[in-house]
């Protein structure tokens, strides 16, 4: 055990000690903004573009303060936004100017 | 070894002490913390298309799937006597014990 490198900030398993909390168990009420991500990842899976295996990829692949900070579906659209531009599905001067309109 | 051929229930296997995240990117399902340990196979799951690569959206080989059971107080350090830890892994994973 001594010389394993850390474990990566999403392998919480045997972490319990140091960064779970209890568990709400509480129904959660799902945000416009939950479901249309959701709509968005499920479109993308129907359609061949994107494996839930990537959205998986992409969630473990941001930073560690920020993962801890972000909501679960935030999780998912800044994967969804990551693997969509590296697969050059859209364009960095495509989604700022959806941004831009959106905002 | 690799995924060929379904383990036998109740064999011993060992997760390979391995640590790929060393080497660049990678998206792994295996555990941290179950690296080098033994368990007991106690179930066959079937067999699904490698994760690891399906991330990278890249051919994915066909792996058997198993759930392994592990002593959870050798593992976690807490927990009683008889806990057991029941965790999903591939047979690339998995070697004889």
């Amino acid at each position: 055990m001594d010389l394993e490198p850390p474990r990566a900030h999403h392998d919480l398993g045997g972490a319990g000690k140091y960064l779970c909390q209890e568990i709400d168990r509480a129904a959660h009420a799902l945000s416009d903004f939950d479901k249309e991500v959701d709509a968005i990842r499920q479109i993308l899976g129907a359609r061949g573009i994107m494996t839930v295996d990537e959205l998986r990829r992409g969630i473990e692949a941001i930073p560690e303060a920020e993962y801890h900070r972000l909501s679960y579906y935030q999780r998912w659209i800044r994967s969804i936004t990551a693997i969509l531009l590296e697969k050059g599905v859209i364009g960095e001067a495509e989604l700022a100017a959806a941004l831009d309109a959106a905002a | 070894m690799s995924g060929s051929g379904p383990l036998a229930i109740g064999s011993r296997v060992r997760v390979r002490d391995d640590w790929p995240e060393t080497r660049g990117r990678v998206h792994i399902r295996t555990p941290h913390y179950l690296r080098g340990r033994s368990g007991t196979v106690v179930r066959y799951l079937g067999e699904f298309a490698n994760p690891e690569e399906l991330a990278f959206a890249r051919p994915a080989r066909i792996l058997p799937l198993y759930h392994v059971a592990f002593e959870q107080p050798q593992i976690w350090e807490e927990g009683s006597a008889g806990d057991q830890l029941l965790v999903e892994i591939y047979g690339s994973w998995l070697e004889p014990a």
